[in-house]
């Protein structure tokens, strides 16, 4: 198979990345989906609102995941299911494997968009027995709202993300009744609003607590958590994990390519170029999770960039300029790589913060402060500070001057 | 339920009882298989280093070694018509402080009249040369080219499949309750009914003794669960270690292994802990991060990737060191206790020893089971078409792969029991992605569902 672009991910920005370059008039755009569904995560999210930055409406997730497959495939993209990406290897070529068996695939460019996933229990390093029931809030949804399953009854949750209260919503569809919500932290990371749902369906929210044993040979019995008021037993039939999210950058890591340990993605530039020639990447690989909507701008943004590329219009990656974190309470920032000539696609660096810090973000290059924004940032928060029209020679650094 | 009198019930489908079974099968008897749980290698043999030892470093006369020998010769004569993996990578004895270093000559001499004569020493300089990841601060160290990696679950899956192909039964959920000798046969009440057997064999592993009373009213040796902690790497670091990596062994156990598996990944582990419980094997963050540490130790490069699974072992050893293995014909009983590290390796071998105490004549096996490539290097049921498409993307498993594993001579019959058969979730996202897909297709197949029911009301 060849292709002028091949999109690995049929999710949100790998769908708008697809339709956006159609409408530019790229012509072989094939999106490989490995699911048997394009639409990814957002298929079997029961929550709503999605759609309203890229429809202009409030759409269930399902809904939402149809529309972004139709217009991606109107623009002239073909989407591939069922169809899996075995291995990168430079070219850019592609071994695929799909209904007919194994292919080799190449293509001028290819965009990796493969998302994000929860970190599992062994990530999390979970103590305890093995017993089913133990499941991230991906594998709930996809068995209550594609499948109409129940995989427990009373589990407790762990965290307090978004997508934590999105679980506890799946949880109340499905008529399942969480014994408790869990959270290592001190607060309950997701914002405000999120933190009354708890409260009004009756789940009590254990700060400061750990789950440090699972219990049960079979199927989950019970946790061992450890807080404030010292460890104990909770009775429980599952163990809902959910958030943590980690970047679905297995593809990458066996083909040895670069990845950044602080947002466990690519390392990009600000095109959304990787290192390898021809590879680029968007929406939630590059780091721990966005909403759909950031994802489908994301991918928009490096469909333009991948329709100069096409034309040989972007700058040598030679001439990248690598960024630099210098402050420890930085968790991530990125495009991890500027250009001395501007900002090109990706208008803003995008960061977050490992815990709430009031003070000054400041880029400098070269000792020379070049931007500069206040900031009162949470961890939960996106934090953007667009990047100057135009950077000089030499090494970037970006920092945190701390209010005392 | 079944019928009739059995010439042998073999109590307990773990590697060991699987491998009795088929022997027994092959050479004519008429078998039943009797297992407790809801599927088969649920106790012991779910979880140990899938290594299959020469016994270089066995106990000198030894049954154990005799039965390693005989079941590392038999595996190697069979495997390929089974379609079993090996991959002969051999293993390197790695001496990192004086005293173990002191040891090495001594297991060299072990290891000749073991008749694992081709050992050979290495100094740090060779040993690096063979494994460039290692430690340099490595002393010396052997190699043992003859030990290998298989897959320890298709091989007992494929004992137990060619044993029914000759006519064996497999009875699940079947736990024995009590047991009484009637002149020359075995009535044998189980939690799945009543059989009779003129010959029992306790293969009952980590429930050996608490057969053994419920057989004879006591029981000669006592089994001590000692559990063993593993951790298990993605599958980019399997490219750190050519060889299987054995410290020098001590009294108690074969130490702290660091080796690739067969599916392409590679191993931490294990510990040695004796526990009461037979049925408990949790893991202790704390161990596992220790585990981290020793292997970073072995191979620095282990810094920085990833570990994707952990899972504990329970081994079957009793209050002595040697397999606890015994046969009163008179009273129709052969007991197969404390089997307590080797039984993987020694499962066959094991197997023929039994059936000469019980004095069968060796048959000849008129079928073999095909059994399915799972093996990382193999040729995978997700290159060939037809497949129906990849479930588990982790670790590549088709849904024709599931599908056979849901039928067959032995069902799955739970979650643990597809995964062994398949490896579904046994990768690095632990069934993000196809938890929903699997708990679709193997809704009403289990006896043991990976649901608590059905939704009353999806919004």
């Amino acid at each position: 198979m060849q292709a002028d672009v091949a999109i690995i991910g049929a999710g949100p920005a790998g769908l708008a990345a697809a339709a956006h370059l159609g409408l530019m008039g790229v012509k072989n755009i094939v999106v490989l989906e490995r699911e048997p569904e394009p639409g990814g995560i957002p298929r079997h999210c029961g929550h709503s609102p999605f759609g309203m930055r890229e429809f202009r409406r409030v759409l269930g997730g399902a809904a939402y995941a149809r529309r972004l497959a139709t217009r991606a495939e109107a623009a002239g993209a073909r989407i591939h299911c069922n169809t899996t990406v075995i291995a990168l290897h430079p070219g850019p070529e592609l071994d695929l494997t799909g209904p007919g068996g194994a292919e080799r695939l190449s293509a001028r460019v290819v965009l990796l968009a493969t998302g994000t996933r929860e970190s599992s229990r062994v990530q999390r390093m979970i103590g305890g027995q093995k017993p089913g029931g133990i499941l991230t809030t991906g594998a709930l949804q996809g068995m209550v709202h594609l499948n109409h399953q129940r995989p427990f009854r009373r589990p407790v949750i762990l965290g307090t993300e978004l997508v934590s209260f999105s679980a506890l919503l799946t949880c109340r569809q499905a008529g399942i009744r969480p014994v408790a919500m869990i959270e290592p932290g001190a607060r309950v990371v997701a914002r405000a609003g999120a933190a009354v749902l708890p409260l009004l369906l009756g789940v009590p929210v254990m700060r400061e607590t750990r789950i440090t044993e699972i219990l049960g040979r079979d199927r989950v019995e019970g946790v061992v958590i450890d807080g404030p008021g010292g460890p104990r037993e909770i009775a429980a039939d599952g163990v809902l994990l959910t958030g943590a999210f980690r970047s679905e950058a297995t593809l990458m890591a066996a083909a040895g390519m670069t990845l950044d340990p602080r947002t466990t993605g690519p390392e990009i530039d600000v095109f959304g170029r990787l290192a390898e020639p021809g590879y680029f990447a968007a929406g939630n690989l590059l780091r721990p999770v966005e909403t759909a909507g950031m994802c489908w701008a994301s991918g928009r943004r490096v469909a333009d960039a991948i329709a100069v590329h096409l034309t040989g219009g972007l700058p040598c990656p030679a001439q990248g300029l690598s960024l630099r974190i210098d402050a420890p309470a930085i968790r991530y920032a990125l495009p991890q790589i500027l250009f001395p000539a501007g900002p090109g696609f990706h208008k803003s660096i995008q960061l977050r913060v490992s815990r709430p810090v009031s003070g000054e973000l400041r880029l400098s290059q070269g000792g020379g402060l070049i931007a500069r924004q206040p900031i009162r940032a949470l961890p939960e928060r996106r934090i953007t500070l667009p990047i100057p029209r135009k950077l000089g020679e030499g090494p970037l650094s970006l920092d945190i001057e701390e209010d005392a | 339920m079944a019928q009739g009198v059995f010439d042998v019930a073999v109590v307990g489908a773990g590697v060991v009882g699987c491998a009795i079974a088929r022997r027994f099968a092959i050479d004519g008897a008429r078998v039943l298989i009797l297992e407790r749980a809801h599927d088969v290698l649920d106790g012991a043999s779910k979880g140990n280093s899938a290594i299959l030892h020469t016994g270089f470093d066995a106990p000198e006369g030894s049954l154990e070694l005799d039965c390693i020998r005989a079941g590392y010769a038999e595996y190697r004569e069979i495997h390929a018509r089974m379609n079993l993996p090996l991959d002969p990578c051999g293993a390197l004895v790695l001496a990192w402080a004086e005293e173990q270093q002191a040891a090495l000559p001594g297991l060299m001499v072990q290891a000749a009249a073991n008749g694992v004569g081709d050992v050979e020493m290495l100094d740090r300089a060779a040993l690096l040369a063979l494994e460039p990841q290692l430690a340099p601060d490595v002393r010396a160290g052997f190699r043992v080219p003859g030990e290998a990696l298989i897959d320890p679950w298709s091989a007992a899956h494929a004992y137990l499949y060619q044993a029914i192909q000759h006519g064996a039964e497999l009875l699940l959920r079947a736990e024995l309750l009590t047991a009484e000798r009637q002149a020359d046969r075995w009535r044998l009440h189980t939690s799945a009914g009543s059989i009779e057997a003129g010959l029992v064999v306790n293969a009952a592993g980590l429930w050996g003794d608490h057969v053994e009373r419920i057989l004879t009213g006591e029981s000669w040796f006592q089994i001590r669960p000692r559990k063993g902690q593993f951790i298990l790497y993605d599958k980019p670091a399997a490219a750190l270690a050519g060889h299987i990596l054995l410290p020098v062994p001590t009294k108690l156990t074969k130490g702290v292994v660091v080796c690739r598996t067969i599916f392409g990944n590679l191993l931490v582990g294990p510990t040695a802990e004796e526990q009461e419980d037979r049925e408990d094997a949790s893991v202790v963050p704390a161990t596992l991060e220790a585990l981290r540490q020793t292997g970073e130790t072995i191979l620095p490069a282990l810094a920085g990737q990833e570990v994707t699974a952990f899972y504990a072992g329970l081994r079957p050893a009793s209050e002595e060191k040697a397999y606890r293995i015994r046969a009163d014909l008179e009273r129709g009983l052969v007991t197969v206790g404390g089997i307590r590290s080797t039984g993987l390796s020694a499962a066959l071998g094991i197997a023929q020893h039994v059936a000469r105490l019980a004095g069968r004549a060796p048959g000849v096996a008129r079928d073999w089971p095909e059994m399915p490539v799972l093996a990382q290097d193999g040729a995978r049921d997700w290159q060939a078409p037809g497949n129906g498409g990849i479930v588990c993307h982790c670790e590549l498993v088709t849904r024709r792969e599931i599908a056979a594993a849901l039928e067959g001579p032995a069902p799955a019959q739970s979650l643990a029991g597809l995964k062994r058969r398949t490896r579904v979730t046994m990768g690095r996202c632990q069934g993000f992605y196809c938890s929903a897909e699997l708990a679709r297709l193997t809704e009403g197949r289990f006896t043991q569902p990976i649901l608590a029911g059905a939704v009353d009301h999806a919004g």
